[in-house]
């Protein structure tokens, strides 16, 4: 919550960057790719906020960095590559794809594969006693 | 009876994790900068003092120096520039300051205030020159090598603590000259 | 003086919840029935005791009394007398004091509705809240203490942070809470049956409504969480994965696999061990969660401020809770095993699937939130996970659930498939895919791959929810009220998910400097600045902007945002404005006087948003639903003085 309103603050004290970044970028495909990217981007002066949502100083500075970048025909990935050179990993919201963060993305895939698996033998497990289960104490399926 | 054990042993192996994070926590704040060994970023910025010899990254080189980022406006770089000023005195290594977001006649009402512990002030008003550094919030202060390399980064106020600790050591541990150049360590 | 009398009450709290601990699980071990005869008394005693120490803490706020460290830390005098009350859990020491205030209601509740109740068991579920409690009030007494004097006295208070100070916050924490805590009680009792090594499954009967209440409370606390967000934090977002969101996101998925997995284990006794480990989980998580946020450990723009040494202290309490229920599960569990069986396509097994899905998706929001910590620890670099990560991720295992949802609302226990119900879900089925299609083709045109699929998912999920109310209302049988909380409770999921696909897939956003009398273009909407001017409230000062928008030339609305800056901490916040809609929201917040007049504005338009909190709404109310109407089962009623019974072991 501090850290929040330490942004905030902060976006008081910076100067206001040269350029402004609310004018649109020439063109629709460049303006969409500003949106995503400042919305992967973190703002490194915030806890856990994007460029695009913070107001503190730096990730206005930034945002500039992302239209300049931009304007200068980098792809999206090289402009993460810029990001990244210069504040490490951290500063992406989506982890990279790489075998180090395998386990990260491959996690829900692989924990759905253990659950049908476990499902699938408790399913058949008990289908087989349908026909031979005595009648459970609690059991009311057939009285309702 | 032994599946019965696993929740208990996932606990387990949950508590180890968190234990490991709390006894990291107070790092968590400093993220490891990736310039760590790579050479200083490339920059010209005006010199606050003399605006007719610019501040450039060349001038980096040749002798072990201390990178401070600041502003008038960070009220942990007031906290820290008493360390600053002692540092300086202590003569073995040089300070360069780089005025971040700042304005001119603030920083020099500031150093005329307060003391000045800098050889050189760059000022990076919009700035461009403070993010190819990775800086997220003032003050940071950088270790560079004689050969023009980021040896080690320190964020928020330098104490002297942290001095003696982590900067010095450094220092130390390699010469004060790269051969063939003119320094002034000592 | 008042304020020692405060810290004292905690104290004498904090012996009798020992007390309540003791005698409620010595006594029944020993067969005591002397012992068992305290702990209501124990209790009753707690409530008073926690209460009067929050009576003193409010009573502090109200009077201004800075001699009191978190008074100073948190309130003003500037302050509207309403903040100054709720102020109580604006930081950490005062919202640990509500915990176990919370707590003790919950105690209260319990004491009072177990009537019914063996006493042995009744003695051991409080027995185990007392250790709860215990715990609790030992880690406020030790590290965070709310009745610290602040030596000599501030002249002034800080002031309660700005983003605090808002209605829906001052109800949001207690909401919450009561769902977060609200989950102790369902642990206390599986605790209770594991001491006991039951065999049969009655103690699931007793814990629905309980779990119920704790879901309903934790549904709403989340839903409030978010709309608060929305219009607070000044940007539309509403939901961004952080670590406290999450940390109280995962026991409201934990505690809706618990409420369907007691439907199984109270209809026919299977699933036993599967329930006991649910109920267990899902406060673990509240607890875990707790630790979380408060311990520095995670980083996250909602954290309390972060303190390692408390956290050494909580990491302790979870050993003690959680550490010692899940080794009373190693211990019963195997006890459990049943020889029901069911088909392969039954309710049980749609249940199970539902189970084991809900429990992937906890389990994906779990390591997502701690993939930073985890990846820091083993040395394998700074990881930073956050919507982008998220939001795919967790549809992995949602998606097929959202899917079985409407089948399995009507399948038959034990055997038979949907029997009768079959044909008119499958309709229900063709009439959503056309729904579906048609919104988010026609509609909201430019949908994503998954908008027709959210769409027709929510829209099959609410008809197949009508089926059988309506059913019933044709034949003119009656209703009964958990039917209808089911079925309640199944639409408002629908409504949900209808509201989080087209927000998702048709917001437009935009951020643009507009001088006065310049206008934005959002779709059919248009926004135009018409100016502004400078204002003063209470305890800030700011700037107010005006903006009219036209829908194709007819005037919709006119918002009025502000920037506000909040004169004792000097803090800055913006005041997003939002002209509210059932379809849609359009929101305005000014960004930057970027000079000559003009301001930069983020504008949205924002589709059907406001369903995601009324359909949360919607679920809560499906699940009080069920529980007030719940019809009583033919226990012979025990009164809390029967004789300990035999055979309890």
């Amino acid at each position: 919550m501090r850290a929040l309103l330490l942004c905030v603050a902060l976006a008081l004290t910076g100067v206001a960057a040269a350029v402004d970044t609310t004018q649109p970028l020439p063109s629709p495909g460049l303006q969409q790719r500003y949106y995503q990217l400042t919305h992967e981007l973190r703002c490194m002066q915030c806890q856990n906020e994007a460029l695009a949502d913070s107001s503190a100083s730096l990730a206005a500075d930034l945002r500039v960095q992302v239209r300049e970048l931009l304007l200068a025909g980098q792809s999206d990935d090289q402009i993460r590559d810029h990001m990244v050179a210069r504040y490490g990993e951290f500063i992406l919201f989506r982890p990279r794809m790489s075998w180090r963060n395998a386990w990260l993305w491959g996690a829900p895939t692989l924990l759905m594969l253990v659950g049908l698996i476990i499902g699938g033998r408790i399913l058949y497990a008990r289908s087989r006693l349908v026909g031979s289960d005595e009648a459970d104490p609690n059991d009311e399926s057939r009285a309702s | 009876m032994n599946r019965f054990l696993l929740p208990l042993a996932a606990f387990v192996l949950l508590l180890v994790v968190l234990l490991v994070g709390l006894r990291r926590a107070p790092e968590k704040s400093i993220l490891p900068s990736p310039l760590i060994g790579k050479p200083v970023p490339q920059f010209t910025l005006p010199n606050l003092f003399d605006t007719t010899q610019p501040v450039s990254a060349e001038s980096l080189k040749g002798r072990w120096l201390l990178v401070n980022v600041w502003g008038t406006w960070c009220v942990e770089c007031r906290a820290e520039h008493q360390v600053l000023l002692q540092i300086k005195q202590q003569g073995r290594v040089p300070i360069l300051g780089i005025d971040w977001k700042d304005q001119n006649e603030d920083a020099l009402a500031w150093l005329t205030q307060l003391g000045n512990p800098y050889e050189r002030v760059a000022t990076d008003g919009d700035g461009r020159v403070a993010i190819d550094w990775g800086v997220y919030g003032a003050p940071e202060s950088f270790l560079i090598s004689p050969a023009g390399t980021v040896v080690y980064k320190h964020i928020g106020a330098m104490t002297e603590q942290v001095w003696d600790s982590e900067f010095l050591p450094r220092v130390d541990a390699a010469p004060a000259r790269v051969p063939g150049t003119t320094g002034s360590g000592s | 003086m008042l304020v020692e009398l405060g810290h004292y009450a905690l104290i004498l709290a904090l012996l009798l919840a020992a007390a309540q601990a003791f005698f409620g699980l010595a006594g029944p071990a020993l067969r005591r029935e002397r012992w068992l005869a305290v702990v209501p008394s124990a209790a009753c005693g707690q409530f008073v005791f926690v209460a009067l120490a929050v009576g003193v803490l409010v009573h502090a706020f109200i009077n201004n009394d800075f001699s009191v460290r978190y008074v100073a830390e948190n309130s003003n005098s500037a302050l509207p007398l309403f903040y100054r009350v709720t102020a109580l859990w604006g930081a950490h020491e005062g919202s640990m004091l509500l915990w176990i205030l919370v707590l003790t209601l919950w105690t209260m509740a319990l004491l009072a509705r177990s009537g019914h109740l063996p006493s042995a068991f009744a003695a051991r579920a409080l027995g185990v809240l007392g250790v709860i409690s215990f715990c609790f009030l030992l880690f406020t007494l030790a590290t965070s203490n709310p009745f610290a004097r602040l030596i000599p006295a501030a002249p002034d208070g800080r002031d309660l942070n700005p983003l605090l100070q808002d209605p829906a916050f001052a109800v949001h924490p207690p909401i919450l809470y009561m769902g977060y805590v609200g989950f102790s009680v369902s642990f206390a009792l599986a605790c209770a049956a594991m001491i006991e090594g039951r065999r049969d499954a009655l103690w699931a009967h007793w814990m629905r409504p309980w779990t119920v209440m704790a879901w309903a409370f934790l549904a709403c606390g989340i839903a409030l969480g978010s709309w608060w967000a929305y219009y607070e934090l000044g940007w539309g977002g509403f939901w961004f994965w952080d670590p406290v969101e999450n940390a109280s996101f995962m026991p409201w998925l934990i505690g809706t696999a618990l409420i369907h997995s007691l439907a199984v284990t109270d209809k026919r006794g299977l699933f036993k061990s599967w329930t006991l480990l649910l109920a267990v989980s899902a406060f673990s998580l509240s607890l875990i969660g707790t630790f979380l946020v408060r311990s520095g450990v995670l980083v996250s723009v909602h954290s309390f401020a972060a303190d390692p040494s408390r956290g050494i202290f909580i990491l302790i309490l979870l050993v003690v809770m959680i550490g010692g229920a899940l080794a009373l599960y190693a211990w019963r569990a195997p006890l459990m095993k049943s020889a029901a069986g069911f088909d392969f396509i039954s309710r049980e097994s749609f249940l199970l699937f539902n189970n084991i899905l809900l429990t992937i998706a906890a389990a994906v929001v779990f390591g997502g939130t701690l993939a930073p910590m985890i990846s820091d620890t083993l040395g394998l670099g700074t990881l930073s996970v956050g919507p982008p990560y998220f939001n795919p991720s967790f549809l992995v295992p949602i998606l097929p659930m959202l899917a079985l949802v409407a089948l399995g609302m009507h399948a038959r226990w034990r055997r038979g498939g949907l029997g009768q119900a079959l044909r008119p879900v499958l309709l229900a089925l063709g009439v959503a895919l056309i729904l579906g299609l048609a919104a988010s083709l026609g509609v909201y045109a430019h949908p994503l791959t998954l908008t027709p699929i959210g769409a027709t998912l929510a829209l099959w999920i609410i008809l197949s929810a009508l089926i059988d109310p309506i059913e019933r209302l044709r034949r003119r049988q009656p209703l009964p009220a958990s039917l209808a909380g089911m079925s309640i409770a199944h639409i408002g999921l629908g409504v949900f998910v209808l509201g989080i696909t087209f927000v998702q897939s048709n917001t437009i956003e935009r951020d643009i400097a507009l001088k006065p009398g310049q206008a934005a273009q959002l779709g059919a909407y248009q926004f135009r600045y018409e100016g502004g001017q400078d204002i003063e409230g209470p305890n800030y000062e700011g700037f107010r902007a005006k903006l009219t928008i036209t829908r194709n030339g007819v005037p919709v609305s006119v918002l009025y945002p502000e920037k506000r800056r909040y004169l004792v901490q000097g803090t800055v916040q913006t005041t997003a404005a939002i002209a509210a809609g059932v379809n849609r929201d359009l929101l305005a917040a000014l960004g930057e006087d970027v000079g000559a007049g003009a301001w930069s504005l983020r504008l949205q338009y924002r589709p059907l948003i406001r369903l995601v909190w009324i359909g949360a709404l919607i679920m809560a109310i499906g699940g009080v639903t069920a529980v007030i109407g719940r019809r009583a089962r033919g226990l012979a009623p025990q009164g809390a003085l029967a004789p300990l019974e035999d055979g309890a072991r």
